[in-house]
């Protein structure tokens, strides 16, 4: 069944959401992978700023090729997120609502997700230039000097994904074995 | 002898780079295709008709298939005939991926050491393989390789007791543990024998050959037929979600080896399987 929201996400329409669901995104998201969470976490554990607010927000994990002029972004589709997995509970606990990437998740992240009430999307992997057109606005907010790993925020229209894992922890990579 | 000199070098591998990452190869294409069209699943044919789209907005509105437009694996092959001047070759193979990757608006992902992990900001270095052969021509490959994949990729030094059942059983381990990461349906590379380095740059060598050939060794054909098939029946599917497609082709390169040892090396890669040969 298909079903449009729109960020930032409620606790409630978090819960309304299953393993499996085909989901419209519109709105905010943020992207940031590797380098850009070693950063948003040093700065948690040491009570210093975060480039954005995470309560309520979704995160993608994305680092996109450069844009060709007059374009909003170059390809980008979903990097492997259980890269972020060791990250990814203590920033469920400051209230992250949502992580789009692709593929596994560790049981840490799922009892977080469970614990917080939050939704791991998967975005279609190698769908780069699909996925981009979905990307109607791009701007990076934080840590330039990461090139592709900078944080930007993205205004998406539409942009399709799956819930992989829902709140109360149904696993779609699991179900389908 | 034949002189090549490094500014076309240069030219060509910018090219390479470029090509490799907007458009599939042939074969690859239509194994996409014909896979997209078989798979029984429906959230399989969902993943699968998303990925087909995708190459074509990529064709046509000249986007880099994936963002991960990967680190630059190039493979020359040298004939013993060519004298290369104007530079130093592994220089000219570097330029040409610097400007391969910033004028087709690719994306730089190479950090200068592992562990300090500083952004090279040009995708350099690329990983350069040098083979000298007989003649006076200069082949060189090009193929990005992603590391969704590539992160799911094993080495495996068996013993020779282990035999073809042991081989079968660390490749469709290996494939079962990358499950979704590295972007199912993925081309399997296989090498077998050499050396602990040696039966990995033959899995990687694997990775490039055209998915419609097959082993000239008939019980390596046999090999990489039956493992098809059964990597096929895991049922990973599309994205990992389940479904009939799971590798579009797996390829098995060998070397002889030590009479204690069976290296077996297993270079994952994703759909977006890229490579492109020129000779010079």
């Amino acid at each position: 069944m298909d079903k449009h929201i729109v960020t930032p996400l409620s606790k409630e329409e978090i819960k309304k959401l299953k393993a499996g669901d085909n989901v419209y995104i519109t709105g905010i998201i943020y992207s940031a992978r590797d380098a850009a969470h070693q950063r948003i976490y040093d700065a948690l554990v040491k009570n210093k700023e975060v480039p954005f607010t995470l309560k309520n927000n979704v995160i993608y994990y994305m680092g996109p090729t450069p844009a060709k002029e007059g374009k909003i972004i170059g390809s980008a589709g979903p990097t492997t997120s259980s890269r972020m997995d060791k990250y990814t509970p203590l920033l469920l606990d400051r209230g992250l609502a949502g992580m789009i990437g692709k593929g596994y998740r560790s049981k840490e992240v799922i009892d977080s997700m469970i614990k917080n009430k939050a939704l791991y999307f998967a975005a279609i992997g190698g769908a780069g230039a699909l996925l981009s057109k979905c990307i109607k606005k791009s701007k990076v907010i934080a840590y330039e000097d990461l090139g592709t790993e900078a944080v930007h925020e993205l205004y998406v229209e539409n942009f399709p994904v799956i819930v992989a894992i829902d709140s109360d922890g149904n696993n779609l990579y699991e179900i389908s074995d | 002898m034949r002189i090549i000199n490094t500014r076309e070098i240069v030219k060509n591998i910018k090219e390479m780079c470029i090509e490799a990452n907007y458009k599939l190869a042939f074969d690859v294409e239509k194994r996409i295709r014909e896979a997209s069209q078989k798979e029984t699943s429906s959230i399989g044919k969902f993943v699968m008709e998303q990925i087909c789209e995708n190459m074509d907005i990529a064709k046509n509105d000249l986007i880099p298939i994936c963002q991960d437009t990967g680190m630059t694996i190039v493979f020359l092959k040298i004939g013993q005939d060519v004298h290369i001047e104007g530079g130093f070759l592994e220089d000219a193979v570097n330029e040409g991926i610097r400007q391969g990757y910033r004028e087709g608006y690719l994306r730089k992902s190479v950090v200068s050491d592992p562990i300090l992990r500083k952004n090279t900001m040009d995708n350099t270095p690329g990983v350069i393989h040098y083979e000298i052969v007989p003649g006076d021509r200069l082949e060189i490959t090009v193929a990005p390789k992603g590391f969704g994949s590539e992160n799911t990729s094993r080495i495996y030094m068996l013993k020779p007791s282990d035999g073809v059942e042991g081989i079968k059983k660390a490749v469709l381990e290996t494939v079962k543990s990358a499950g979704p990461n590295a972007c199912p349906p993925v081309v399997v590379g296989i090498g077998i024998g050499g050396s602990f380095e040696k039966c990995a740059i033959l899995a990687k060598k694997a990775l490039i050959r055209d998915l419609d050939d097959f082993s000239d060794k008939p019980h390596i054909r046999k090999l990489e037929e039956e493992l098809l098939n059964e990597i096929n029946n895991l049922n990973i599917g599309p994205g990992g979600f389940g479904g009939i497609t799971t590798a579009l082709g797996v390829k098995i390169e060998t070397y002889p080896t030590h009479i204690a040892g069976l290296p077996v090396a297993v270079n994952i890669c994703c759909h977006v399987n890229r490579h492109v040969t020129r000779i010079l």
